[in-house]
């Protein structure tokens, strides 16, 4: 790596915006992996789309958290030269892309969160970021209705589709538990209406989990032991083999523009 | 890609300004919900249209290419259906 990393302060605020523009970046490149690649185009297209409105929120996070931190680290050195242990995203999205059905759970699991996050988010007392929610809410409220239009045909379709989604579901559940992760940092924020409280979410996104599993006839994990660490930097083996792939363009030649 | 369980169906799409229902072009999917998913994706990525319509590719009944002559040339010579023989009074404006 040609080009040291940047530290960034992070204040309260600042890491918000960067949790939830990890988030976005992170899951946005993972399906971009799937370009050229889907089962079939027209799948090829629809996960391009979301990867596409994903990256465009993260953008919006990142240009907010930069101006906010205001010593002039702009989207794309938050992006491209932050080392993993400096990422803050959910493990669930940094998961690889997996079959079909594992890149379906992946996506339904995270969107039914966001649908409700974004949609909560509207109502924050920063405008910035309840306009970035306002926005971000039409996208994840499709996501959240293709995804989980998919994981109902993969659970109720063949044998090996419905072995396939269950194996998904068993495999990615323990990642659900950070969804709801709230730290001091976040508690602030919280406190002044900056930000909500993702606990308020949990019946509704409970819900919505139950209700598309059940008519998907698959089922859901009987465990209730949750992975953490994505929030704090502590990240799967995964990111690293991401990120290396992602910012090995600006790492080699530093400012690169076309 | 056609697969034994996707079927094609044909895409229509009402533009910002109005007017009918055009096609656009077809695609595949496995039912209806999943085909019109598909059209949002794939023609409205460029703020195309505002309605979609999309109907199973065997359900459209075509006209036959070898009845070509039979159906369309005997309408070629009847230009007196045109509208243009009739005087528009200025005070209609425009028609």
């Amino acid at each position: 790596m040609a080009v040291a990393s940047i530290s960034v302060n992070e204040s309260p605020l600042v890491l918000y915006a960067l949790r939830r523009a990890d988030d976005a970046l992170i899951l946005g490149h993972r399906l971009s992996e799937w370009c050229g690649h889907a089962p079939m185009l027209e799948e090829d297209m629809a996960l391009a789309n979301i990867g596409l409105d994903l990256i465009g929120q993260a953008r919006e996070l990142y240009s907010y958290a930069g101006k906010v931190e205001g010593v002039g680290n702009d989207e794309d050195r938050l992006a491209y030269l932050r080392d993993v242990r400096q990422y803050r995203n959910l493990l669930l999205v940094e998961q690889p892309n997996g079959d079909f059905a594992c890149t379906i759970i992946r996506q339904f699991l995270y969107s039914a969160f966001a649908d409700l996050y974004w949609r909560a988010m509207m109502t924050s007392s920063d405008a910035t970021l309840a306009a970035i929610a306002a926005k971000s809410e039409k996208e994840s409220a499709y996501h959240l209705r293709h995804s989980a239009e998919w994981v109902i045909r993969l659970g109720d379709g063949t044998a090996e589709s419905h072995r396939r989604a269950q194996a998904a579901l068993d495999d990615l559940w323990a990642f659900t538990g950070e969804l709801f992760h709230v730290d001091g940092s976040d508690r602030s924020l919280i406190a002044d209406d900056v930000v909500i409280d993702p606990e308020r979410l949990r019946s509704a996104w409970n819900a919505t989990i139950t209700g598309v599993v059940q008519t998907a006839t698959l089922t859901l994990p009987a465990g209730n032991w949750m992975q953490k660490g994505g929030r704090s930097g502590n990240h799967s083996e995964h990111l690293g083999h991401l990120l290396s792939e992602l910012q090995s363009l600006q790492r080699s030649f530093p400012g690169a523009a076309w | 890609m056609s697969t034994p369980n996707s079927q094609l169906w044909e895409v229509f799409i009402r533009s910002r300004n109005g007017l009918a229902h055009k096609h656009v072009g077809s695609l595949h999917a496995a039912d209806a919900t999943l085909a019109m998913q598909a059209a949002r994706d794939i023609y409205t990525r460029r703020g195309e249209g505002l309605s979609i319509w999309i109907i199973p590719s065997n359900a459209i009944v075509a006209s036959d290419p070898a009845d070509k002559e039979m159906m369309f040339e005997p309408s070629l010579s009847k230009v007196y259906r045109h509208p243009t023989f009739y005087e528009v009074p200025e005070d209609v404006g425009h028609m």
